[in-house]
């Protein structure tokens, strides 16, 4: 190990620590894909609300089978409770990446969060 | 049996490059036989071949040994002409250009590691490069961005490593 370093002179380490410096600087500028910006909150596909991710917020939305509630958080939103039966949106948790979408399909409320460009034209269900 | 009219005359620099291509060929046909998680991310065992060259004997003599070996390289394995051949063939122009310029810099201060990296950069820059302007015409490309990045350092280092412990133990 020893004589392997002596093989390493002092622009060598100059040079390496700029190429670390650039690969690491690469993972989170080109696979972060953008930051999550606004939550918007459709009901039988129309949009009914939108909001921004910065202020905490509490949502409630009337479907045909009972009251879905979207927590909104900085940086964040979820599906808080939903009277649907198997619950798969709540479960999803918090949504934080652009284009991330939570689908309550038993009361046809659906929360989406959208970045600064859209990735997608529209999504059917 | 006629005897040859034509006499071709070779030079010790003639020989010396074709040994050291040889060599360079070797490990590129090695080299294809390893599994690779990813077209592209490969160690690139040839060029500790040409940094050598580049340090013994000069930019011209290295070019000429690497591109030697990107054209009999390619037809060894089949690839010539093919996609893959085009790949490699500007990598290795690229990573020429940027030996160029690594030669200049004083070698007190600068070793074969950094010609190396430097190169290893070049090399996937080109690549990635072309892959974009003729292969994959999409911006999606740039998402592997990080991870050839990562094996260009990876593998810069180690070969430039074993370039230099050859130059010091091979006198």
């Amino acid at each position: 190990m020893k004589d392997w370093l002596a093989l390493v002179r002092a622009g060598d380490w100059a040079i390496l620590s700029l190429g670390a410096a650039a690969v690491a600087l690469a993972f989170p500028l080109l696979w972060t894909g953008g930051k999550a910006e606004r939550a918007v909150i459709r009901l039988a596909g129309r949009v009914v609300a939108e909001y921004p991710l910065t202020a905490p917020l509490r949502y409630t939305v009337k479907g045909p089978i009972g009251e879905t509630v979207i927590e909104i958080a900085p940086g964040r939103a979820r599906v808080l409770s939903d009277p649907g039966p198997r619950q798969y949106c709540v479960q999803q948790g918090w949504l934080t990446r652009p284009n991330a979408i939570a689908i309550c399909a038993p009361n046809h409320v659906s929360l989406s969060l959208s970045g600064r460009e859209p990735s997608h034209d529209s999504l059917n269900y | 049996m006629t005897a040859s009219t034509i006499e071709l005359s070779v030079t010790e620099t003639d020989r010396r490059i074709a040994r050291y291509a040889a060599a360079a060929i070797a490990l590129t046909v090695a080299e294809a036989a390893l599994p690779s998680p990813l077209p592209g991310v490969k160690p690139g065992l040839a060029n500790i071949v040409v940094l050598i060259v580049l340090w013994r004997h000069g930019w011209r003599e290295a070019a000429w040994v690497s591109l030697l070996r990107v054209v009999a390289g390619s037809l060894l394995v089949g690839q010539f002409l093919a996609p893959g051949f085009f790949l490699g063939l500007v990598g290795a122009l690229t990573s020429l250009a940027a030996l160029a310029l690594a030669a200049q810099l004083p070698r007190r201060w600068f070793g074969p590691v950094t010609a190396s990296v430097l190169a290893a950069f070049a090399h996937i820059g080109g690549q990635l490069l072309l892959a974009r302007l003729w292969l994959v015409p999409h911006d999606g490309v740039f998402y592997l961005v990080p991870i050839f990045g990562l094996s260009a350092l990876v593998f810069g280092i180690v070969n430039g490593l074993v370039a230099a412990r050859l130059l010091k133990e091979t006198p």
